[in-house]
């Protein structure tokens, strides 16, 4: 391979450009709270309008997706390659993904309500990425020069963010079940509409991560001389895999959705954390690029 | 269902039956797999990390002799986890096959008829109108794709037939899947060969330092063909200060020989080289310096290069040479390689850097019985210095050695000398081949394929009225999730009515 400049001042530049996303999120995540809190008090306000205050969050939203975009390409740019090749680069271009498909989705379903879990889960994944992952830009190491890094993984960040969404659904579908704080949550869809929306994002999510199971196995034979060797990282690449099938049976078993497929959705989602932080930082495998 | 089956079956097994392809117990099935997959990334398994299983076994012997009697290093080939999937797998085809009829059937069989009562289908629109609407209707609806029918005073439609396709279609995949992964598995070997800067790998089992077949592999699947190591460069980053010393290149420059056909290729990380019946891919690398051992008497009792295993990223590397032949006493030397040499404050030697800068080997010198001759198999890369002595050495009666490249040292007691001749450097290579692997990723991508059909192409049941009262009524039903039922449901009336008009 070619040798690359890291340019480590802009690599400088896009982690404070990363921070600054990070507290215009912060920013966001509060005017969210304050506008659920608001709904849970308040009688006479119509629910198609936007409030004052959802209204600023939301243009915080953008503001804090567009900023940390520019972090991202920034670090690409410092790197000479694409800002995605260990737990600190996944974890920024993730939580990008992960606004841009919720900010894009709302353009299609009103799907404000879950503006506090999209805003909230983003910040925990900058925050953890900032003062947890951080590494100084590097070259990588050989294992990873390869055109598959641009494919398995943006598929893969693509898969988590649909899941995310989709969990954000199960989570309030979960919260509305329990029947706790009716006045908020009356605000909110019905159930079935919860459940069907979950579905639908959690459907892309799953073809999504099926296709970087596929990626990777083929990655795994050009880089590793064999597609699958049940190392801990394809054990859990599966686990999610058939964690996700058994959630799609669910769907379509009687006496199945409902509650019980919405922990299924749930249980699935928190195996995929578990995957990125866990079984990344301290199981032995082959995946050894989170840098740390 | 197959009734004639199923009736000559007595109670038990018949319930068994019921039971095992329910949707219920498949989605319980497949909760039990992903439960069973979990220890296996947990504990270390003999296919992926043997080495992680000895070293569980001497830190913990006795959890380990437990874990071991569960089959729990060997979790994906183990009884209970095999047995998991193959039910799965039964209860696949006992709920899969019986579909794949009903729904060859359904392809065939004309569209259902009019429900008597449209009103509660989810989507129910009524409208004034007269018999006529029916043709248009017959037409849009046909137009759209719609599998349409006349009846008695309505029209019956359906589409997304390919929705149940592609599902059983998914299904018949990971059939496929997990056949082409056993019988692939069964055809495919490995092998790891260490290969020095100038040797060359002849494919037959003797040249193997390991190898591993599948159950059904036959030594006549190795293909005739040699594969020499002319160079091996490591490109490390010079550019980037905080990066100084990271390999950003491994390169193996090859010959590859089939037949009289000889060309010059590389071989990389990633990158790996075909060769007739398997590939040949890079997985390792490390030093090899040129040592010429003279015994006592003046003879050489050893030449050629050690492959040494590296220790650490700065490429400290471990070698052990083995002097059967030499007089008047068996000679065995542990050596330190150190490619950029600098002494610490202990006077122990470390490597700084990675690339040969100023390279240093150190040894130490054991005189006394090898222990080869007792039959019992050595490890190549372990001295066993029980019947020995150490004369030159840490501690020892003398100091260790130490070259630099072209020197020679003598040992002590008029034992002989040693020469570092030069160096080289090694690249381990696995030749690997598994036939079952274009046909795995031709069911998996079917299976990708079919289930996106699946779960994407609506099925839709479309049902137009003409009522003698004058009212038209306009019904949809779709099976599973359909967002936009309502919407298409809306576009129809909208063009049947602007078609009759």
């Amino acid at each position: 391979m070619t040798e690359i400049v890291l340019n480590e001042a802009l690599s400088e530049v896009s982690l404070l450009v990363v921070s600054s996303a990070l507290a215009f999120l912060a920013l966001a995540l509060v005017l969210f709270s304050f506008q659920l809190v608001k709904l849970n008090t308040e009688d006479q306000t119509d629910p198609e309008k936007f409030s004052q205050v959802e209204k600023a969050g939301f243009v915080l939203l953008w503001v804090s997706t567009i900023v940390l975009g520019v972090g991202v390409v920034l670090r690409g740019i410092s790197a000479g390659r694409v800002p995605w090749a260990n737990m600190y680069e996944f974890s920024i271009s993730g939580a990008f993904l992960i606004l841009l498909i919720y900010l894009t989705a709302l353009k299609i379903r009103d799907l404000r309500f879950i503006a506090t879990f999209i805003a909230g889960f983003a910040l925990i994944t900058l925050f953890a990425a900032v003062s947890l992952f951080y590494v100084e830009v590097q070259t990588i190491m050989p294992a990873l020069q390869s055109y598959w890094l641009v494919i398995h993984v943006v598929v893969a960040i693509m898969a988590t963010g649909f899941f995310s969404v989709a969990a954000g659904l199960h989570l309030f579908y979960l919260l509305k079940a329990s029947g706790k704080a009716q006045k908020l949550f009356q605000r909110f869809p019905d159930l079935q509409q919860l459940e069907r929306l979950a579905y639908r994002f959690n459907v892309v999510g799953f073809v999504l991560w099926s296709f970087t199971l596929i990626a990777g196995a083929i990655w795994a034979e050009r880089a590793w001389h064999r597609y699958w060797g049940w190392d801990t990282k394809e054990v859990w690449t599966f686990i999610i895999w058939v964690l996700y099938a058994g959630y799609l049976h669910a769907m379509a078993t009687r006496g199945w959705n409902g509650k019980r497929a919405a922990w299924l959705g749930l249980i699935a989602f928190l195996s995929v954390i578990f995957n990125f932080t866990i079984v990344n930082l301290f199981f032995k495998g082959l995946h050894v690029y989170s840098g740390l | 269902m197959a009734s004639s089956f199923l009736s000559k079956l007595s109670f038990w097994p018949r319930w068994f039956w019921r039971q095992l392809t329910s949707m219920r117990n498949a989605l319980i099935l497949l909760l039990l797999l992903a439960i069973a997959a979990v220890p296996g990334s947990v504990y270390p398994q003999r296919s992926a990390d043997p080495n992680g299983v000895k070293v569980f076994y001497d830190n913990r012997p006795e959890l380990a002799a437990i874990l071991d009697s569960l089959q729990l290093f060997d979790v994906y080939t183990s009884v209970w986890f095999s047995a998991i999937y193959i039910l799965l797998f039964v209860s696949l085809a006992g709920c899969v096959l019986p579909r794949t009829k009903i729904h060859f059937n359904a392809l065939r069989a004309k569209p259902v008829e009019t429900p008597k009562n449209l009103a509660r289908m989810p989507e129910h629109i009524v409208r004034d109108g007269s018999d006529s609407v029916l043709d248009s209707a017959y037409e849009v609806l046909k137009k759209r794709g719609f599998r349409v029918m006349r009846q008695e005073g309505s029209i019956s439609s359906e589409k997304g037939y390919a929705k149940e396709t592609g599902n059983l279609m998914f299904h018949y995949a990971l059939v496929g899947v997990l056949m082409a992964v056993g019988l692939g598995g069964g055809y495919s070997f490995s092998g790891q060969r260490v290969l020095v800067e100038g040797d060359t790998f002849v494919n037959n089992l003797a040249s193997y330092d390991s190898f591993s077949p599948g159950a059904l592999f036959n030594e006549s699947r190795l293909e005739p063909f040699s594969v020499s190591l002319d160079e091996f460069d490591v490109v490390y980053d010079l550019a980037n200060k905080n990066n100084i010393g990271q390999p950003i290149d491994f390169i193996a420059s090859v010959t590859r020989q089939v037949g009289t056909e000889s060309y010059a290729s590389e071989i990389r990380v990633n990158y790996p080289l075909p060769v007739p019946g398997a590939n040949v891919y890079l997985t390792g690398n490390g030093f090899a310096p040129v040592v010429t051992i003279f015994d006592g008497e003046g003879n050489i009792s050893f030449s050629g290069p050690v492959v040494f295993l590296p220790q650490d990223s700065n490429m400290t590397s471990l070698g052990v040479i083995k002097t059967p032949d030499s007089l008047p006493e068996q000679l065995g030397v542990i050596a330190f390689f150190y490619p950029t040499a600098e002494k610490l404050t202990t006077g122990a030697y470390t490597s700084i850097y990675p690339d040969p800068i100023s390279p240093l080997m150190t040894m130490n010198v054991y005189s006394g019985d090898l222990g080869l001759d007792s039959g019992v198999p050595r490890n190549v890369f372990a001295l066993d210095t029980t019947n020995m002595e150490l004369i030159a050495g840490r501690n020892g009666p003398a100091p260790a050695i130490e070259l630099e490249v072209g020197e020679s040292a003598d040992l002590p007691n008029g034992l002989g000398s040693v020469r570092f001749d030069g160096l080289l450097r090694f690249a381990s290579l696995d030749i690997a081949h598994n036939p079952g692997g274009i046909w795995v990723l031709f069911f998996a991508l079917l299976a990708l394929g079919s289930m996106t059909m699946s779960l994407l192409i609506p099925r839709r049941r479309v049902w137009v009225r003409a009522n003698p009262d004058g009212t038209i009524e306009f019904a949809a039903l779709a099976r599973r999730d359909d967002p936009n039922l309502k919407l298409i449901l809306e576009e129809i009336v909208q063009e049947i009515e602007t078609k009759s008009k």
